[in-house]
């Protein structure tokens, strides 16, 4: 008897635990086993991943199409080329940020918000020297952040002076929207905003809290923070819901124009809003995560299928598909 | 989207060609589903014996070889101070003893062992050539020509002569008796038949019952007809091989020549052993070498290399789906497939703290030198010298106490440590220790999972002997690779979806 209630209250947890299949089914989430093979490897050939693995590339790329993206102060690409980091950095007044060219998931991304005598303030107030910058460099360019260790090169570009509309929102970091571009239509959106818990960094799986944006206007679907739902922010107690994104259609003009200029159907892009130049590209991404769905509380396949059920999409234009996207992707219709 | 069909098709095929290879190999060659699966062999021993008299002696015994029904797996002689050579004269196998001075009773002992086997492939005999008939004197001449008139008359070829040639001297009672006073019937039936232009010979053979002892050969008539052959017993007339008879002499000759001593006889004793498979399958194929395509082939060390290496695909496959089905993370995608294999060298709970301990000291070790401020290809050369440097500490170490099994430690690939080493301290670095122990967590689950799968009898037996096996894994493989359902851990990851889209 004790047996077996063990045992139905065993199976209770697992169900609470774990959801159904068939459930995750009807939501229309995608799995991972789904995106590589009917989204990822379907709609992004591989010879335009380099495109997007290498920010220097996507970078080139963007300003070739008019696509806004961060001022680029310099680059460094070899080793002994880092002695001359003092001499670049003498030409930007402001605050500037340091990553790598190759780098995956925001790791090795410094961030020095000010240059004084004192040194180089870091986002977290801290002060660096040159030489703590030049050793971040060589770390760059023996591969530590790159995927698989190869030998990367350094960018060096103006930092990003973020809208005040989001302060509050995020703790230290820069918020940035992450918009999923399906065959030229956005689909999902999502703003990852930084906490203590994250320290700054805007992973979500790290603590970030990632926020769910309706496609219709931009403003707040659902906050999560660890997948759990969250109506508060952790570090600023402020209402999450009251967030709403400044400058919708330009974001997805951005977002949609960057399917044109980098060809991949199936795409991730990163965008931050400048206070001054509106919003810009930060990096695309060909594999881009699954998490975007639990921020919105909704799954990606039945937008994404919607989309592919759609045979004039060739002849659209920009504007034409991201009015589609308002229409049909938005929780108010 | 581009139509599956031929995907399916090719992992059908693969499927399909697997399992018929698999089948094939069991009921070809008789290889079991299980290991430890036991084959009946018999042990016979011929004793020799006879009386010297202080001559030189030369003793010849006809010794069986692989024929229908028996594979010879190995002989062996007992016959102090006596010279031994095998040899082979006109097709048959003899052993061969000499001596330049014996005296008194002598006993010399042969002993082989036979296979049951169905599926033994005896080497190519000789068809009889027809000899010469010898010419018999009255009356027994003209006896003996009037039972094979009969016998010619009521056949229709070699075999129904054969079988009519026995039968009619059974039933002439008179006839076989007169017959009988010069020669014996055996004798008298392959000469009728010589006679009548069938190739035939007498041959001995021997009647397996377990345990017997002092058991004497026993007289068949072999009848060619063409390529084939077939026995008959003289007795009564039947055709066919009988069950459990090992035919000892079955080529012209006598079956026991002794030159320089005198009353000379051998008998038989015999039992019957169950042996594994793999060693008899091992002896049987020994010296077989155009059978087939099978790894028994192989000297014994290159056999051994072998079954490594076909376990690899079962460990890979184990990848495959916890990565796949499951969504396991792992550091290094098949590095624990080489640490499994690692494992199976060193048995699991030494293999286990081994690599904890190497992975944890050198991760302790490799936090200093990232503060050291190394370029990549350095550190990590660094880190593979430091691996080398503590396998051979731990292994003294072990040594000096006495722990022998600590030497294993050296089973381990190194390069593969130091690149679990290295990819660790940077996730450490990176991600929190957390992370680490997810991913080593996960490397080490599917490694021991791996390990538990490979280390199978059943299966290292299963993927040793049936090469179909490997198709099937990789027909797996290829359904696995276009999965596009939800991971198990998927299922746990996006639970709170679901309860966001019940309110």
């Amino acid at each position: 008897m004790n047996a077996t209630t063990e045992k139905m209250s065993w199976l209770q947890s697992l169900r609470e635990r774990y959801a159904r299949p068939n459930t995750l089914k009807n939501i229309g989430v995608l799995g991972m086993n789904r995106r590589n093979i009917s989204y990822i490897s379907r709609y992004n050939p591989r010879s335009l991943f380099p495109l997007v693995d290498d920010k220097l590339q996507t970078k080139e790329l963007a300003l070739e199409a008019g696509v806004k993206v961060p001022a680029l102060i310099g680059v460094i690409r070899e080793q002994h080329a880092v002695k001359n980091l003092a001499a670049i950095l003498e030409h930007c007044s402001g605050g500037f940020c340091i990553k790598p060219a190759h780098g995956s998931g925001g790791k090795g991304i410094l961030v020095i918000t000010r240059q004084s005598e004192e040194g180089y303030r870091k986002s977290n107030g801290q002060f660096a020297t040159i030489n703590d910058l030049e050793r971040h460099v060589s770390n760059i360019l023996a591969g530590l952040f790159s995927l698989g260790g190869r030998t990367d090169a350094a960018i060096i570009e103006a930092l990003i002076h973020f809208d005040d509309c989001f302060s509050g929102f995020s703790y230290e970091g820069v918020p940035d929207t992450r918009v999923i571009v399906f065959r030229g239509f956005p689909v999902m959106a999502m703003m990852r905003l930084s906490t203590a818990a994250s320290n700054g960094k805007a992973n979500l799986h790290q603590g970030a809290v990632g926020v769910g944006l309706d496609i219709g206007d931009g403003h707040a679907l659902l906050a999560v923070q660890f997948d759990k739902p969250i109506l508060l922010h952790p570090d600023t107690g402020l209402n999450m819901m009251t967030l709403k994104m400044p400058h919708w259609e330009e974001v997805l003009n951005l977002a949609v124009s960057c399917y044109e200029m980098s060809g991949l159907g199936y795409l991730g892009t990163d965008i931050v809003l400048d206070r001054f130049e509106g919003p810009m590209l930060l990096e695309l991404n060909a594999r881009p995560g699954l998490t975007i769905q639990i921020a919105n509380g909704k799954g990606l396949l039945p937008r994404l299928q919607q989309i592919e059920k759609l045979s004039h999409k060739k002849r659209m234009s920009v504007a034409d598909r991201v009015a589609y996207a308002r229409e049909h992707f938005s929780e108010h219709r | 989207m581009a139509s599956r069909a031929p995907f399916y098709m090719l992992v059908s095929l693969l499927f399909l060609a697997g399992i018929a290879l698999t089948l094939h190999r069991h009921i070809a060659f008789d290889i079991p589903w299980f290991p430890g699966e036991q084959r009946q062999t018999w042990s016979i021993e011929a004793k020799v014996d006879f009386e010297a008299s202080g001559d030189p002696v030369t003793a010849t015994l006809a010794i069986p070889n692989t024929q229908p029904g028996f594979t010879q797996l190995n002989q062996q002689t007992a016959s102090p101070g006596y010279g031994l050579s095998f040899i082979e004269r006109k097709g048959g196998n003899y052993a061969e003893w000499s001596i330049r001075e014996a005296n008194g009773n002598q006993s010399l002992y042969y002993k082989v062992d036979m296979l049951v086997d169905p599926f033994a492939i005896p080497p190519k005999q000789e068809p009889l050539a027809n000899v010469k008939p010898n010419v018999e004197k009255e009356p027994y001449a003209s006896a003996a020509q009037m039972i094979l008139d009969r016998a010619i008359e009521r056949s229709s070829s070699n075999y129904t002569l054969a079988r009519e040639l026995i039968h009619e001297i059974n039933n002439q009672e008179q006839t076989a008796e007169l017959l009988a006073q010069i020669k014996s019937k055996t004798i008298w039936i392959s000469q009728l038949l010589q006679e009548a232009g069938v190739p035939a010979r007498r041959i001995h053979a021997l009647n397996l019952e377990d345990g017997r002892r002092r058991q004497q050969l026993i007289e068949y008539i072999q009848v060619f007809d063409g390529e084939n052959y077939e026995i008959f017993n003289p007795e009564t007339g039947e055709q066919g091989h009988p069950e459990n008879l090992l035919l000892w002499q079955y080529h012209s000759g006598p079956v026991l020549e002794v030159v320089g001593a005198t009353n000379a006889q051998v008998t038989y004793s015999m039992i019957s052993q169950e042996q594994p498979f793999n060693i008899a399958l091992n002896q049987k194929f020994a010296d077989n070498e155009w059978l087939n395509f099978s790894l028994y082939t192989l000297p014994l060390e290159e056999q051994a290399i072998f079954k490594g290496i076909l376990l690899i695909p079962v460990g890979v496959l184990i990848v495959v789906l916890m990565r796949i089905l499951v969504g396991i993370k792992t550091s290094g995608t098949f590095m624990p497939v080489l640490i499994a294999m690692a494992f199976i060298q060193t048995s699991l709970w030494t293999g286990l703290i081994g690599f904890l301990l190497i992975v944890g000291v050198g991760l302790m070790i490799r936090s200093y030198l990232s503060y050291l401020n190394l370029l990549l290809v350095a550190r990590i050369s660094a880190v593979i010298i430091m691996v080398i440097g503590m396998i051979a500490i731990f292994s003294i170490v072990a040594y000096k106490f006495g722990l022998t099994e600590g030497m294993k430690i050296t089973f381990f690939p190194m390069i593969i440590l130091a690149w679990t080493i290295e990819r660790m301290s940077i996730l450490w670095e990176e991600e929190g220790a957390k992370e680490v122990m997810i991913q080593g967590g996960g490397s080490l689950l599917v490694a021991i999972l791996a390990y538990l799968a490979m280390n199978l009898d059943w299966v290292r037996h299963l993927t040793f002997n049936f090469m179909g096996i490997q198709l099937i894994l990789m027909a797996l493989t290829l359904v696995a690779g276009s999965y596009t359902g939800y991971r198990l851990l998927e299922l746990k990851r996006f639970k709170p979806l679901t309860k966001l889209n019940k309110s």
